[in-house]
């Protein structure tokens, strides 16, 4: 049988975007270590419920991985301290009886708080509405295997298009700056013949969008780290070349090889 | 609830996009585009610090050819261009680059700062409540910000105690031996250049390897070399520069045997040539 673990969790409570927050202790008692942290936090907000106090507002969907929508600082780290996991990934086996868990919405100025542990990313919309996707006629399917790819640029492009935009990258980055996300966003398409014909100007035009809301890179490498698909860093290092490539390049011969 | 619906702030810029200046100019208005200043002013400035490294050995070789290396760069292009024209470009350069590191690395800064604004930015780096644990960021990269202005005050010290001999008594015009002596062997200024050299290389250890992604050399045959050339680079310069000082200090280099009197330049270009 699974064991239980009694925990203390100072969370993040904050009624809305202009109020002022401020940490407030819960018991989370009788947790099974088979929980995912959102289902400990289900349990805590059930007790809440309960005994009539507002229950905590976290983000969270698909629970499996896979849709970037739940978020949280935890301890200190973007999803936890586990690698390569999103925080309905992480289980609570990882934490030990009696420990006090600190739980925090992720935090930069483009990504400001709604409600407790709730953050708006809608600044990462803005970067995909400015280029991240490939103009094409829509129509009756075309032939499998009609454009030829490189096996090891659609394998990279797939690592780059893994990331789910959760903003772990932006939270655990100390200069609140989204080049992991943007990078990877670009990369899956910039990466493939299907995305050469608007490369450049999708370059252009997501580095400047994720400029005018994030920090600037200072090649720390926390943000890999934090990430829970693990995007590599090559893709900024891509980005960059791409993006100076935009400014220098002569478009008129964008047609040629 | 009595809180009023307010348009997410998530969706107005924090920056406003300026209008674009002529190419190459709107490069340096992206930040993109200052890495890439800073990265290739980081690449020049290196080179600088290798090559002033390099040629400072010739201490060991005594005070007349110490003098005949700082004449050679007096007279860098020969007889085609008048004495210290080169020179005097190389040093254009390099405070034009200076300049440009600075001005990139400061208003990137500022702009990563404004863009943690609500997350506590502080000594440098957001705070969270929770005490922040680096997991890759190393003491090098992290410390950046604090390396970089003591290299330029360092500077600017260094300058004024060698170049301009306003520090101390004793400095003479175009003997670089007996002023590098003169100075370092006060422990106390040994010890200023001994701290000053380590952070320069902590620095200098990050850029090397950061210029690269920040240009956008990545292969995944080299990436590895990376490092190494960082790890490398940055033991060559330590090791170098750090022997002036320490070896001053303890009487190594040292004017015991010196045949000329302290700036006495003549006599320093007849020993030179007698060698």
């Amino acid at each position: 049988m699974s064991n239980e673990l009694d925990l203390k969790l100072k969370i993040w409570r904050q009624e809305g975007p202009a109020v002022d927050g401020k940490f407030e202790t819960y018991d989370a008692n009788g947790i099974s270590e088979d929980m995912s942290f959102l289902e400990m936090l289900d349990v805590v907000n059930d007790n809440l419920i309960t005994t009539g106090e507002v229950p905590i507002e976290f983000d969270h969907d698909c629970r499996e991985g896979i849709c970037g929508t739940c978020s949280l600082m935890i301890n200190g780290q973007a999803h936890g301290h586990e690698k390569a996991t999103t925080t309905c990934q992480l289980h609570m086996r990882k934490f030990n009886d009696g420990e006090t868990i600190t739980v925090e919405p992720f935090r930069a100025r483009a990504f400001p708080v709604v409600k407790d542990l709730v953050v708006d990313r809608s600044a990462f919309d803005r970067i995909i509405e400015a280029g991240g996707y490939i103009s094409v006629n829509t129509g009756a399917a075309s032939d499998a295997n009609l454009t030829p790819v490189p096996k090891e640029a659609s394998d990279t492009s797939f690592d780059a298009a893994a990331c789910i935009g959760c903003g772990a990258c932006v939270a655990a980055c100390p200069n609140s700056a989204a080049q992991l996300f943007t990078s990877a966003k670009l990369g899956h398409l910039n990466l493939i013949p299907q995305g050469q014909a608007q490369r450049f100007a999708r370059t252009e035009n997501m580095v400047e969008t994720m400029e005018s809301f994030f920090g600037s890179c200072t090649n720390h490498g926390e943000c890999h780290e934090a990430c829970p698909k693990e995007i590599s860093l090559d893709f900024i290092a891509f980005m960059n070349r791409d993006y100076v490539k935009a400014k220098v390049k002569n478009r008129k011969l964008a047609g040629q090889k | 609830m009595t809180t009023t619906a307010t348009k997410p702030s998530g969706s107005t810029p924090i920056f406003q996009q300026k209008r674009q200046m002529p190419f190459p100019l709107n490069i340096y208005q992206s930040a993109i585009g200052r890495k890439w200043v800073m990265a290739l002013t980081g690449i020049g400035l290196l080179g600088f610090v290798l090559v002033h490294m390099i040629g400072n050995l010739h201490i060991y070789e005594g005070p007349a050819k110490m003098h005949e290396y700082a004449e050679s760069l007096r007279t860098l292009g020969g007889g085609l261009v008048p004495k210290t024209f080169v020179l005097w470009l190389f040093r254009l350069g390099l405070i034009g680059m200076f300049i440009l590191h600075i001005h990139s690395a400061y208003t990137l800064k500022e702009r990563s700062r404004k863009a943690s604004d609500k997350a506590d930015f502080v000594g440098g780096n957001k705070k969270y409540e929770s005490k922040r644990d680096y997991v890759a960021a190393n003491y090098a990269s992290r410390t950046m910000r604090w390396t970089g202005p003591i290299i330029l005050l360092y500077l600017i010290f260094h300058l004024a105690d060698l170049t301009w001999g306003f520090v101390g008594d004793g400095w003479e015009a175009g003997d670089p031996y007996h002023n590098v002596v003169n100075s370092l062997s006060n422990w106390f200024i040994a010890i200023i250049y001994i701290v000053a050299n380590i952070a320069l290389v902590i620095h200098i250890f990050h850029g090397t390897w950061s210029l690269f992604q920040s240009l956008g050399i990545n292969n995944p045959k080299y990436n590895k070399l990376r490092r190494n050339l960082a790890t490398a680079f940055a033991g060559i310069v330590l090791v170098g520069n750090l022997t002036f000082p320490i070896l001053t200090t303890i009487g190594f280099i040292n004017e015991d045997n010196r045949v000329c009197p302290p700036g006495d330049l003549e006599c320093l270009v007849t020993q030179a040539e007698a060698h």
